[in-house]
């Protein structure tokens, strides 16, 4: 039985999110094919820009909510406004990003529908009429399959791991403007958003990755892979190593304790490769290790390894990714 | 004002994974050689409580575990750093098909009425589920806002307002003021939790430890919580292929030659 899908399509600082058309994607596995059953929210001030990109990737339906409650993201009026949508349109699914946004929305959203929540989904299935998904557990040495059991199932999809694909519809945009309770809301005030330095993407939505480990020595020397980054278009991550010794700050940090980032391309410079590192980066498609110890445990993760320093080899990386790109 | 501490159990970082019967897809795992501890983010739950109690002058800090007998383990963990008592909601003989992240949450939500707690801290999400449903969920419940991924708690002088910072992305902040009680789940660079003493362990022996079953919690809590989602399986992910090492040469010849190969064979760039 087809499944009547609502997606929430992200936008941060103005830009739709590549997870948006990852979540379409992964709703059509649900839909039947018919377009109909696919529909998309987006929120914030300027959401109505995003609506024709979302159509592209299969949304028939757009709705718009441009209210001063969701100008910026706050918790309790995303829950408010999907509640409201999902009373009108009957949807019985729910799929939005297990980004920051939607891991701190969406199990509110379960508990409040009575709704199954799979988080960190890498791959959607739909069995008989059951809605079922996997998800890595156990830092991605496990999958588990489960099933919702509830009628609304709820799904937050692991960035970077379902390829979008278009399918345009021509689909119809709608203004949904909600009744907020603004009791609920006004127990926690949003007072400031400090935007982070970098114009790049997260590490947990960034393609390409580049480390750095205990052996970049200084936060000075981050430098090296910062202009490597650069060429590539690469976010730069580090150890927790490197964090601990004030190389780089916390939200750099890629393993347990830091994110779990899933790249397509992630080089480990300096990083030997801690079970606590691994946990956060071992289903990276690919992965380059530059290390001085060829006995490093990375090594045996690496797909391609290159044991050198990596103050040698980090320049001469970058000059030929600039050769390779330029071709 | 009463600061409430949820910690999880969970396999420590180094555990194997293997199926129950050594096949690559089960029903359930082979746990007999899993080390467990408290879940790292907890620990952080933990260091802020004693933190913030001896800021404020906090009546109390209760740490609260659902789980099987072994969990009573984290909450003497927690107790041995300081906290006060702990309740152990037992699980034995439940079957884990009754229990998922939202009948876990009831039954804390339900703690937390009964201990009259002004401020719940637990960590953002456990290392071995990956989920971080439990704070949003237990704040749901209570009707309590929450924040999630927490960097810094500042608490007014009546502890009636927090000003706490959440890390989002890309070393985006956001600020909020939030009205008490509420769930805070914490993150990495909140603290630096400290290790139990020796006579921190010692007295940890002594302080009281409740042992409560989910049945009669959830009993109190007054809604049949029934579990929405259910597991169908494990299976292992596949095995990744070794890699090619490169090493003997000089530097520029090997990065130019895995740079080479990143295109032509991994077609990643």
């Amino acid at each position: 039985m087809p499944r009547k899908v609502l997606v929430y399509a992200e936008v941060r600082s103005g830009k739709l999110k590549s997870t948006a058309l990852e979540c379409l994607t992964a709703a059509s596995t649900l839909t039947g094919g018919d377009p109909l059953n696919l529909h998309a929210i987006v929120l914030g001030e300027g959401a109505a820009a995003h609506a024709e990109e979302l159509k592209k990737y299969g949304a028939s339906k757009v709705y718009i909510v441009e209210t001063p409650e969701t100008a910026v993201y706050q918790c309790e009026p995303h829950v408010q406004a999907i509640s409201a949508l999902i009373a009108k349109e009957g949807y019985t699914v729910v799929i939005g990003p297990a980004s920051p946004t939607g891991r701190d929305f969406f199990p509110r959203l379960a508990i409040r529908q009575s709704a199954g929540l799979l988080t960190e989904v890498t791959e959607v299935l739909h069995s008989g009429s059951e809605v079922r998904a996997k998800r890595p557990i156990y830092a991605g040495k496990c999958l588990a399959e489960l099933a919702v059991q509830s009628p609304l199932a709820l799904i937050t999809i692991r960035p970077n791991v379902i390829a979008p694909k278009q399918n345009p519809v021509a689909g119809v945009t709608e203004t949904f403007a909600p009744q907020f309770d603004s009791k609920a809301i006004g127990l926690k005030k949003i007072i400031e958003v400090k935007k982070g330095k970098s114009e790049k993407p997260d590490l947990t939505e960034a393609n390409i990755i580049i480390s750095g480990g205990r052996a970049m020595a200084n936060a000075e020397n981050f430098r090296i892979l910062n202009t490597c980054a650069d060429v590539i278009g690469a976010t730069v991550g580090a150890s927790r190593a490197a964090v601990d010794a004030g190389y780089a700050p916390h939200d750099m940090q890629v393993g347990q304790t830091g994110k779990t980032v899933n790249p397509s391309l992630y080089i480990a410079c300096g990083i030997s490769g801690s079970i606590q590192h691994l946990a956060g980066m071992r289903t990276s498609k690919v992965i380059v290790a530059i290390n001085t110890d060829p006995d490093a445990p990375i090594f045996q993760k690496a797909d391609y390894g290159i044991v050198a320093d990596l103050f040698d080899a980090v320049p001469i990386l970058e000059k030929e990714f600039g050769t390779l790109l330029n071709s | 004002m009463k600061i409430l501490v949820f910690v999880k159990h969970v396999p420590d970082t180094e555990t194997r994974i293997k199926m129950s019967g050594g096949a690559s897809k089960a029903t359930s795992l082979d746990e007999s050689d899993f080390k467990y501890m408290v879940n790292p983010y907890d620990e952080f739950a933990i260091e802020e409580a004693l933190a913030l109690k001896a800021k404020i002058n906090a009546e109390e800090i209760v740490v609260a575990s659902l789980g099987p007998t072994r969990c009573q383990e984290a909450i003497r963990k927690a107790l041995a750093m300081g906290a006060d008592s702990g309740i152990w909601i037992s699980t034995e003989g439940v079957a884990d098909s009754s229990i998922d992240s939202s009948v876990v949450a009831a039954a804390l939500a339900q703690v937390a009425r009964d201990v009259n707690a002004q401020l719940i801290l637990t960590g953002q999400k456990a290392i071995d589920d990956d989920c971080g449903h439990i704070g949003p969920m237990v704040a749901e419940f209570l009707g309590i806002p929450h924040v999630q991924v927490v960097t810094a708690i500042a608490l007014n002088p009546s502890s009636t307002q927090a000003v706490v910072s959440r890390e989002v992305e890309g070393g985006m902040v956001e600020n909020y003021d939030v009205t008490l009680p509420a769930v805070l789940g914490a993150h990495k660079s909140l603290n630096q939790p400290r290790f139990p003493s020796l006579p921190g362990i010692m007295k940890a022996k002594k302080k009281p430890l409740s042992e409560l079953t989910l049945a009669a919690v959830l009993a109190t809590a007054g809604k049949p919580a029934t579990a929405t989602t259910r597991l169908v399986g494990y299976e292992l992910p596949p095995e990744k292929q070794p890699g090619r090492i490169f090493k003997g040469k000089p530097a520029a010849d090997m990065v130019k030659e895995v740079v080479g190969l990143l295109r032509s064979e991994a077609k990643v760039i």
